[in-house]
């Protein structure tokens, strides 16, 4: 019982303090099409990002890159570059740009931009084919999740 | 091959898309019951800007799926089409009449029409597609119920109507009263939908050949329709399709029928002048 009890109060307060440091999509700095700091304020897991970049219903980026790191999925395409060095290629806080809204680093590119909630035209309710909200749009990859992959985009040397 | 918009490419993209190697559309031809040649790939018609040569979606199938469109007994689109027969020579509706008491035969009075549709029809005073020209038949013409937009009843129809067009070349109108639905549907043909913020142009004029997951992107052209898609066994409809693709940028799609899908219809149409008709065709 008190376990709980107190463990309950911790999660409130945890999850306080990541709502707190959380930066919206709408207050999100590019400078250059890079983002400085975490959208968390902490680090992200690799491992996780592995899960979101593989994963068709998160956010499925095989389905246009090829990843050699990600090969146990299946089906890489190749609309946009193969990431195999993109760790290399790009520091920490371009690669959180560029998943965050690569069109502020590629001008007018075909890449979705993962964190951004407004300026759509005919946004609909996830792939139903209907219409939601403005108000009711949530970003395509969380804040957690855009820092799991950027976490795993990192290690791709 | 391939022309891009150069100008519009930052320095990265450029590499990007000298070095990405795609599985391109193969070079085989289709002759269907080995006497209906099917111009698959031929230059672009003047009016396209990013794009020289246009090719049917059937080059970007596999060798397999290509092969179900050469003889019409293997073809299972052409099972809907011989029900659409049945139902050419069906009486219905108030004025007891069938498409047959005054088309006749199916194969002379059509032979044509699916190459120019949809077209500016003078004594409507408006562009059609093939199922508005359909219903009309069917509500004026025959005094029956106008069939849902995409559904059965109708692609089926138009399979057939299509089917005797075979090997003709698409040469759709885009000038004088059809214009201005051509330049709607060109808008909305490069406007990017949904919360993946992507355009009917991203995947099918600047990705063809690509591939998306699992699926290679080809042009997007719609002289193979109405197509039987092996995934759902069925004949599927143009605006069907284009609803399709429409929801999945997670946009809220347009109704099939509706007059921006006709315009879209028009202008995608359009970009196909030059290939055959070559509906029903057979896709994944
Ligand atoms: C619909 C296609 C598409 C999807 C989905 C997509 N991307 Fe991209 N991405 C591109 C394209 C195209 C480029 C090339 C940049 C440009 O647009 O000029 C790119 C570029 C990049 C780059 C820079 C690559 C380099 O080294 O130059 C990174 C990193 C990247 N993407 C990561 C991701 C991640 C992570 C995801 C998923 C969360 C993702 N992408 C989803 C199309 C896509
Ligand atoms: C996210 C990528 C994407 C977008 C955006 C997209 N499509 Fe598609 N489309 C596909 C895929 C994948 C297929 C199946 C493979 C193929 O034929 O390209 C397809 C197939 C088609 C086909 C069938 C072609 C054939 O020969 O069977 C047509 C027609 C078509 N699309 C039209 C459109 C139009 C019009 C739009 C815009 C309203 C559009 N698409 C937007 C991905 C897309």
């Amino acid at each position: 019982m008190k376990r709980a009890f107190t463990a309950a109060i911790a999660a409130t307060i945890l999850a306080g303090a990541a709502m707190a440091e959380t930066v919206a999509p709408g207050d999100v700095v590019y400078e250059d099409g890079a983002v400085a700091a975490s959208l968390t304020g902490a680090a992200g897991s690799a491992d996780e990002g592995a899960t979101v970049m593989s994963s068709k219903s998160i956010g499925n980026c095989i389905s246009c890159h090829q990843v050699t790191a990600l090969n146990d999925a299946p089906f890489h395409g190749d609309v946009g570059p193969t990431l195999d060095g993109a760790g290399d290629r790009w520091t920490e806080a371009e690669l959180r740009g560029i998943v965050a809204n690569a069109k502020k680093t590629f001008d007018e590119s075909m890449m979705p931009s993962f964190y951004k909630v407004e300026g759509f035209t005919r946004p609909g309710t996830a792939y139903t084919g209907k219409g939601i909200d403005a108000a009711d749009i949530t970003p395509l990859l969380s804040a957690e999740q855009i820092e799991d992959v950027v976490a795993f985009l990192v290690t791709l040397k | 091959m391939k022309f891009k918009a150069l100008t519009a490419l930052s320095g990265v993209l450029a590499i990007t898309a000298a070095g990405a190697v795609s599985a391109d559309p193969d070079d085989d031809t289709l002759v269907i019951n080995g006497e209906i040649e099917i111009v698959t790939k031929t230059a672009a018609p003047e009016h396209m800007e990013y794009i020289d040569e246009v090719m049917s979606g059937w080059h970007f199938r596999s060798d397999e799926t290509q092969a179900f469109e050469l003889d019409d007994f293997d073809n299972p689109g052409m099972l809907f089409v011989e029900q659409a027969m049945d139902v050419w020579d069906t009486v219905e509706g108030e004025k007891g009449k069938s498409c047959a008491d005054c088309h006749e035969a199916v194969e002379d009075s059509m032979k044509g029409v699916r190459a120019v549709y949809p077209k500016y029809v003078e004594s409507a005073g408006e562009v059609r597609t093939l199922e508005m020209q359909i219903n009309d038949c069917r509500t004026n013409a025959m005094g029956a119920e106008a069939w849902k937009y995409d559904g059965d009843d109708i692609t089926n129809m138009v399979a057939l109507i299509s089917s005797v067009s075979r090997g003709m070349p698409i040469n759709v109108a885009i000038d004088g009263p059809a214009e201005m639905m051509w330049e709607q549907g060109k808008e909305l043909y490069y406007t990017r939908t949904g919360q993946l913020e992507l355009s009917c142009a991203n995947c099918h004029e600047d990705s063809y050949g690509m591939m998306i997951r699992a699926d290679h992107l080809s042009q997007g052209q719609i002289n193979g329709f109405p197509a039987y898609r092996l995934k759902n066994a069925k004949l599927n409809s143009v605006h069907a399709r284009f609803k399709g693709c429409v929801r999945d940028t997670r946009a809220e799609t347009f109704a099939p029928g509706s007059p921006e899908f006709v315009a879209l219809e028009l202008y995608v149409a359009s970009r196909g002048n030059g290939l055959s008709v070559e509906g029903p065709s057979v896709r994944n």
